[in-house]
């Protein structure tokens, strides 16, 4: 640390360039190995994927009456996972918030793979899933059209423009990294490749006069598209009458525990990786600390949500809400419930104290604790509800099947598997927007910050 | 690269010189700059008076996105239209949920076009001329490219240097200062004296003329060897 500061500006902006190329050197076998055990875990998912559509759906847990299990569970949870890198890259952006700068690429990255994610599991939870293109709204020879009054399509449009927007900005973030490790790239091939992906940037004052305009809208846009993608994933719940599921609070309650658990998620991968390639110099204690700081006020709007579920349920008299609540907290299902209260609303309360925001290790913890309870409270949420509706003849358990398992590690595994390709090829850290808050190289009256 | 058009390129370390070297060139009367930095820089900007001329981009954002509302409008109204079916007793027209696509089709095409705007508005493939760039750019250093006629390459030369720049080069050819080279002399005839010097300064011009034997290499352009006699 005290090495790092010790360097004038402009050595700063050398160390800096010269950090993010050793990410980039040849992997070793630490590497290898992690990829390796990963595309274990990926393969094992794909393989119960062709499992299921040899055999049949029958092989996924679910049936009547939860038609909804860990496939729909799993789709909220990454596209939640999604949510907390648009927040950082473009939320705080607007916000000028300055620890959003060393950890943002992370996070959008987090965001691109995050969807790329998501975006399968409405298809394997398909019993006939090469159909799956009907529900984009095309010219056909029946002639019909998509029903656009339904959630589905909502979310079909939502989730595809959420992902477009999401690559796209994540692409032009990086637009003058790409060229900066394009300037001191050795090899043809990989010369090449960062030639052709920097799309001929110089740093020229009339490209960055476009360039941060450009990026300022893109921030404007993604900002309001971030709380309508959680939104409308919401509503594919809360438009139909489960009780449980038709509140009004759904959205704001959704948005905020997307980037609660998103923000835990990006706290899950800086810390591993600020580590293994010591990067202390620009993910400084100060960006955990603001991340924790968030991570107290959207736990505490999640955990309020909770509670006002349940006031709701009572205030409202109608006793198929209230049921259903009294069932989630002590029926089958009150082992997830309240893992999901213990983790989501206890747990990051320990954020308020200083000393454990500093303990990497502990706050490592508890950012595994809290995706653990977020991906319960989907569970929670999609499960209980539909397993008690209105109807006793027609209750039923849900259980999980080994296949449904599978999956669901594999898309760990698809995750990490980009995530592992990524911090090896592109840019992890935003050189120019770290070397916006790093001084300014000046010959007279020292450096500052502009 | 037509003689009337010489590139000559300043590299600098610190930013405050450089702003005053584009001061000093502005009001010499050279407007055709071009500077080159690791990262946006406001006082730049502001010595190149940018603002000035603020970039389309909006534009392109904002048709972009009443287009692409548009596109969400007729979408879902033209196509219910064309197969009218009651779902839910409601309108076969319904706007609110409608809303929600046309909110995201705007989003959509608005943000494709903010992108385009980028491309088209930066030139960034366009510019592909091998042009004066310094690598080091993208690194921690910056640079003034001044676009000028031959006549007026001293006079620029000489502001940078005044502005105490790092090295010029003069399309594209590293430009040992006059001063230096004089130097060297007297420290030739003061051979016996300061032998150690010389050896030092020789590889040195050794290294320099390498270097300026490999960017020959590098553009074969009738322009370097003039510069060269200079």
């Amino acid at each position: 640390m005290s090495n790092f500061d010790s360097l004038s500006a402009s050595e700063k902006y050398s160390h800096l360039n010269e950090t993010v190329m050793n990410m980039l050197n040849k992997p070793g076998w630490g590497w290898w190995a992690i990829f390796a055990v990963d595309m274990m875990f990926l393969a094992f998912g794909i393989y119960c994927f062709i499992y299921q559509i040899y055999t049949g759906l029958g092989v996924a847990g679910y049936s009547h009456p939860v038609l909804w299990g860990v496939y729909i569970t799993n789709f909220v949870f990454w596209v939640g996972i999604a949510h907390s890198g648009t927040l950082i890259s473009a939320v705080l952006f607007l916000f000028r918030a300055r620890f959003r700068m060393s950890i943002y690429r992370i996070a959008e990255a987090m965001t691109v793979f995050a969807v790329a994610t998501a975006g399968l599991f409405p298809i394997i939870h398909l019993g006939r899933p090469w159909n799956f293109y009907w529900l984009l709204p095309y010219p056909n020879q029946r002639g019909l059209w998509v029903n656009f009054d339904s959630p589905l399509l909502w979310d079909v449009f939502a989730v595809s423009t959420y992902a477009t927007i999401s690559s796209v900005f994540f692409f032009i973030g990086m637009i003058p990294d790409i060229a900066a490790i394009r300037d001191t790239v050795v090899g043809k091939a990989k010369k090449v490749f960062y030639s052709v992906a920097s799309l001929g940037w110089k740093g020229s004052s009339w490209e960055w006069g476009h360039y941060t305009r450009a990026y300022f809208y893109f921030a404007c846009f993604a900002t309001p598209l971030v709380i309508s993608v959680h939104s409308v994933v919401s509503w594919d719940f809360a438009m139909a009458n489960t009780p449980g599921w038709h509140t009004t609070i759904f959205p704001p309650y959704f948005v905020a525990g997307a980037i609660f658990s998103g923000l835990a998620m990006v706290i899950t991968l800086c810390i591993p990786l600020r580590y293994i390639f010591k990067l202390e110099d620009y993910i400084t204690m100060d960006n955990f600390d603001g991340m924790s700081k968030m991570i107290i006020l959207t736990s505490s709007i999640v955990f309020y949500a909770y509670l006002i579920e349940f006031f709701i349920a009572w205030y409202s008299g109608n006793k198929y809400e209230y049921d259903q609540f009294i069932y989630r907290a002590v029926g089958d299902y009150a082992l997830f419930y309240w893992i999901m209260m213990f983790c989501n609303g206890i747990v990051p309360h320990l954020l308020w104290f200083k000393k454990i925001r500093q303990n990497l290790m502990i706050l490592f913890i508890i950012t595994l604790l809290i995706n653990i309870g977020m991906w319960f409270e989907r569970f929670n949420i999609i499960v209980i509800s539909l397993s008690k509706e209105f109807e006793p003849g027609s209750w039923g358990l849900y259980k999980p099947s080994w296949v449904e398992i599978g999956i669901t590690v594999g898309s760990f595994a698809w995750f990490f598997m980009f995530f592992l390709i990524f911090v090896r090829t592109l840019p992890a850290l935003s050189i120019a927007e770290i070397k916006e808050i790093l001084p300014v190289p000046k010959k007279n009256g020292g450096s500052s910050h502009e | 690269m037509s003689k009337s058009n010489q590139n000559i390129l300043g590299i600098y370390t610190y930013v405050d010189v450089l702003v005053d070297a584009i001061k000093k060139l502005r009001a010499e009367g050279f407007e055709n700059l071009r500077v080159f930095s690791p990262v946006p820089n406001h006082e730049i900007e502001d010595a190149l008076d940018t603002g000035k001329e603020p970039s389309k981009i909006k534009y392109f954002t904002f048709c972009g996105a009443i287009l692409g509302a548009l596109v969400g409008v007729c979408f879902t109204v033209l196509t219910s239209i064309d197969w009218p079916i009651v779902t839910s007793a409601k309108p076969i027209v319904s706007i609110p949920p409608y809303m929600i696509i046309i909110f995201e089709c705007m989003i959509l095409i608005g943000g494709l076009s903010t992108f385009l705007g980028l491309i088209i508005n930066s030139r960034l493939r366009k510019d592909t001329s091998p042009e004066l760039y310094d690598e080091r750019f993208s690194d921690n250093k910056f640079g003034i490219l001044v676009n000028c006629n031959p006549d007026d390459l001293e006079k620029i030369e000489n502001i940078l240097r005044d502005f105490g720049t790092d090295e010029v080069q003069v399309n594209g050819v590293l430009k040992v200062e006059a001063k230096e080279e004089e130097i060297k002399e007297e420290a030739k005839e003061e051979e016996i004296k300061e032998e150690a010097k010389v050896e030092e300064v020789k590889e040195e011009e050794v290294k320099e003329e390498a270097k300026v034997e490999e960017v020959k290499e590098e553009e074969a352009n009738p322009d370097i060897t003039e510069v060269k006699n200079d």
